[in-house]
């Protein structure tokens, strides 16, 4: 495009270029880092992100993955394929006391997240020595999301304060900390859903094909549509399994995550369904649904 | 929902490509809302987040849910809730923390800063102000203009915020009087001109029922202005202004991924860019043309302001995270000394004198400041005078920074203006800073890049450069000891020049008397010109009384602790008086002289010399010795 024609950047540019700015900020100023990576639609966009900024090196950080065991088969896939292509090291963590307990979704409510998610993401940055650690969390998903900063930062025991944050102006961070704390960073803090599919629209990122629709085996359990991803998925009495042609708008732990209904098989089609839907993507989510400010009280804890 | 955006349920196809398209060239329009507590900021944003369907189904029932048990709405819906999203702030009924919100229509994307009211998170208000485009300030049209508005618009005018919408609301509380509108404006008007904010965009709104929010309002029929959402779509940013300024981008990082590749990474600050072009790096003052712009999608022909780019050169130039590069035909000004504004944001006060860490674009410098000139009283716009700055004071400082920068006026870019001071000890972020001018004149000025540098000048003379700085009394002996020790250097062969008091008052410095300020202008010149002496590869040898400690420090730190060499020629005041080489203290004592040293200007001895000379005990000669001694041993 000629010079003269370009007076103004769009929406997706300004957001890609603050992004760039950032994930630069960090390798820049601090010693560590590391991008955690689950192999989700905003990971991707993320990591899409840091090879953008970084070209023609590689991220110069590696990819770490907190991993629950219980994640769908696709995913793993996914992630070490995005991983190899990005030319970067893919480290995976999954927490020892947790594998030795056998800690599942199906008997352990709570726990399991607590354990393999809060604990296991503590241990990881703990054991490899990382002083930050670069999340695709964004401010729309969730209220107290909304509040925090793009450098959060956490106490040496992982802890966030809301009501401790650093002022945060124009695009100065102060990434200066003590030894013991560490800083969660999120690139993507200001998109949206949708920012995030236009941008893979557009960009032509690759994302694991369980985000669109295909006949898969569901059953339906607590309200939400679970794809039985192994054999490890316990049936109920009376429960059968049938094909329904559904997809995912969010993705964890696959029985925890909810499928909708959909016939969405490319990324157009999938943002014409966004754009009509009535309920936001992370209703799908079974640990978001625990009182008001749930997510507030995860994260002081450490969690992501 | 009509004409206000949204997306129409059960579009086909081609409408969803042609929005898609749309939304590729959407631009975005960052604004935070601000006024008086309880003026209704979460109401409205709440109202714009529903009114543009970005609130759905599941969201909206846990929302009703909340209304129910904690609403102030009588179960009607209470919007404040969605964005009050922490514990605390749900429990007090009261927005802490900035809480950023996003929405769109068919014609715009909107991030939404939703910043604190109360007095005590002026900070926050501040950074939600730091990066919008445009404020909101919302006024309760039964109160009508309260400290908080004046507050608020007076930093969102310092923050260089140039779009403001005055948002009357609760209009429905007042019969939707014309009148009471009008009267709101007024009072308004003044004040924004008095505190010099440029345009104003005055809307009477009720937050709470949607009028003139989306739709004009059936009630103020008397209104014939737009609504909230039509203005903000509207509106330009001021993206446009930075697109006509020259090229400027700081270093952010090097891409050196193989020894055949150099790539200066940044986000451009203004201007535009494209190979070929000329450009400066500073602070070395190197020219070099750009060669290409290197992205992952491929070179890029040209690039625009907010862009972050990487950009190769022609040549192998010196250019680091911290450089500046900008067009070489459009030099921008360097500095060590500005004056700027500072808003506190540290239970911590201000402490002048102490050094903080300045980060400004990529750089990280030592910053001082040296004089708060007075602190505002941002509701009356009073200057107060005060020692120091406490939690969300505002106040104009003199700042002076360790090394000199590259930079504009904050209202001219905020990218090359603002800064922010981070507490050494603490690391803390302690206050949001803009520069306003660089105290030094320096306007046009920028360093020129030389070939023979100050190791070349050394080399070729065989010395190492230094700096023998004496300080003492008048009559101490420092002419004479300095001249003898010039003597014995220059017989070794040495290349030595001596500065003293008395001949550089006959040229350079004759301009200047001997009250304080002149001393320290004085010194300043001195301690200049004996760096660029250093910088020829000379031993400067230089003889003043400099009395204050302040100064000396100040010299210290501009050639280098390593090349400066501090010597307190030590001569007790009777012993001086009683020599009284040039008959001064005669004089001074019959009271011909003013502020004489030891007599009525005080005289602060030194406190970590390199070097004490006691004259009473050494002769001349013997002093002279120790200081070549330690100056070549």
């Amino acid at each position: 495009m000629p010079a003269a024609e370009i007076r103004h950047l769009t929406h997706l540019q300004r957001l890609e270029a603050e992004s760039i700015q950032i994930l630069r900020e960090v390798v820049a100023e601090t010693g560590n880092p590391v991008m955690l990576y689950s192999a989700g639609k905003d990971s991707a966009c993320m990591l899409h992100l840091a090879k953008k900024a970084f070209w023609p090196a590689p991220p110069p950080f590696p990819l770490l993955h907190i991993d629950t065991t219980w994640k769908f088969s696709a995913m793993y896939e996914a992630r070490d394929k995005a991983a190899k292509d990005a030319g970067v090291e893919l480290l995976v963590h999954r927490n020892p006391d947790a594998v030795e307990r056998g800690i599942n979704p199906f008997d352990h409510g709570t726990l399991h997240t607590d354990l393999w998610k809060t604990e296991g993401l503590r241990q990881a940055l703990d054991k490899f020595g990382f002083d930050v650690a670069f999340g695709g969390a964004r401010r729309d998903e969730e209220k107290s999301r909304a509040k925090e900063r793009i450098f959060s930062f956490r106490a040496a025991n992982h802890r966030w304060d809301p009501r401790n944050q650093r002022p945060e102006l124009w695009k100065l961070y102060n990434v200066r900390k003590a030894k013991d704390q560490s800083i969660r960073v999120f690139p993507l803090s200001n998109w949206t859903e949708l920012d995030v599919w236009e941008y893979i629209q557009l960009e032509g990122i690759e994302v694991v094909p369980l985000y669109f629709a295909a006949l898969r085996p569901v059953v339906e359990r607590n309200g939400l549509t679970i794809v039985i991803d192994d054999d490890r998925f316990p049936l109920g009495p009376g429960e059968l399994p049938e094909m329904k042609s559904v997809r995912f708008r969010t993705l964890g732990c696959y029985p925890l995550t909810g499928a909708v209904d959909s016939e969405a098989t490319t990324v157009p089609q999938v943002i014409q369904e966004m754009l009509t839907a009535t309920t936001s993507e992370r209703q799908g989510r079974a640990i978001d649904r625990e009182g008001g400010a749930s997510m507030e009280t995860k994260k002081q804890v450490g969690y992501f | 929902m009509e004409g206000a955006g949204g997306h129409p349920k059960g579009a086909d196809a081609t409408e969803i490509n042609a929005s898609l398209e749309r939304h590729r060239s959407d631009t975005m329009l960052r604004f935070l809302t601000c006024g008086s507590v309880d003026d209704g900021k979460s109401t409205l944003i709440g109202r714009l987040l529903f009114d543009s369907k970005a609130i759905l189904a599941d969201q909206l029932a846990s929302l009703e849910h909340d209304s129910q048990s904690m609403g102030t709405q009588g179960g009607a819906l209470d919007f404040a809730l969605l964005t009050d999203g922490l514990a605390a702030e749900r429990e007090q009924g009261i927005t802490i923390d900035v809480a950023y919100r996003f929405f769109s229509t068919d014609r715009r994307k909107f991030i939404v800063a939703d910043t604190p009211g109360h007095e005590q998170y002026t900070r926050n208000m501040v950074t939600g102000a730091s990066t919008a485009d445009l404020a909101a300030i919302l006024v309760d049209a039964r109160k009508g203009i309260l400290t908080q508005t004046r507050r608020h618009s007076f930093l969102v005018n310092l923050l260089g915020i140039r779009n403001v919408v005055l948002a009357v609301n609760k209009m429905d509380l007042v019969g939707y009087s014309a009148e009471r509108f009008s009267e709101i404006v007024a009072e308004y008007s003044r004040f924004a001109k008095e505190i010099d904010i440029k345009a104003v965009q005055a809307i009477p709104i009720s937050a709470l029922k949607g009028d003139n929010l989306v739709s004009s309002s059936p009630h103020t029929p008397w209104y014939d202005g737009p609504t909230l959402l039509s203005y903000l779509e509207g509106v330009p940013s001021n993206e446009s202004r930075l697109q006509d300024s020259p090229f400027r981008m700081a270093v952010q990082w090097v891409n050196r991924p193989h020894p055949d590749f150099r790539g200066f990474t940044g986000q451009i600050a203004s201007g535009h860019v494209k190979p070929g072009d000329p450009v400066q790096i500073l602070p070395s003052g190197r020219h070099t043309t750009v060669k290409e712009i290197p992205s992952f999608d491929g070179p890029q022909s040209t690039a625009i302001a907010g862009q972050s780019v990487t950009l190769t050169f022609e040549d192998e130039v010196d250019c680091a995270r911290g450089d500046l590069i900008t067009a070489a035909n459009a030099p921008i000004e360097v500095a060590n000394q500005f004056s700027a504004t500072l808003v506190w944001m540290s239970e911590d006060a201000m402490l002048s004198g102490r050094p903080y860490l300045m980060k400004i674009g990529t750089r990280t410098v030592m910053a001082t400041v040296t004089d708060l000139r007075y602190e505002l009283n941002v509701n009356t716009l009073e200057h107060l005078a005060s020692k120091t700055l406490s939690l969300n004071a505002i106040g104009l400082v003199n700042i002076s920074t360790d090394r000199p920068i590259p930079f504009e006026a904050y209202a001219d870019n905020p990218d090359l203006g603002g800064f922010i001071l981070i507490d050494v000890a603490t690391d803390s972020t302690v206050a949001a800073g803009m520069i306003r001018f660089a105290l030094r004149r320096a306007r046009n000025i920028h360093w020129q890049a030389l070939d023979i540098g100050r190791e070349a000048h050394a080399a070729l003379k065989n010395q190492k450069p230094a700096v023998v700085w004496f300080t003492g009394l008048s009559g101490a002996g420092k002419s004479t000891i300095a001249n003898l020790v010039e003597k014995k250097l220059y017989a070794m062969g040495k290349h030595t020049f001596l500065l003293d008091g008395d001949n550089v008052r006959q040229g350079l410095n004759r301009d200047l008397g001997f009250t304080a300020a002149s001393r320290v202008e004085n010194i300043r010149r001195v301690g200049e010109v004996a760096k660029l002496m250093t910088d020829a590869g000379l031993i400067v040898l230089t003889a003043f009384i400099s009395p204050f400690r302040s100064e000396r420090q100040m010299v210290r730190e501009l050639i280098g602790a390593e090349e400066f060499f501090e010597v307190f020629v030590c001569t007790p005041l009777e012993v001086a008086e009683a020599r009284d080489v040039k008959g001064l203290y005669k004089k001074a004592r019959a009271g011909q002289i003013e502020n004489f040293t030891g007599i009525d200007s005080p005289y602060e001895v030194p406190v970590s010399p390199e070097l004490i000379i006691d004259t009473v005990n050494l002769t001349a000669e013997e002093a002279a010795d120790q200081i070549v001694a330690m100056l070549l041993g």
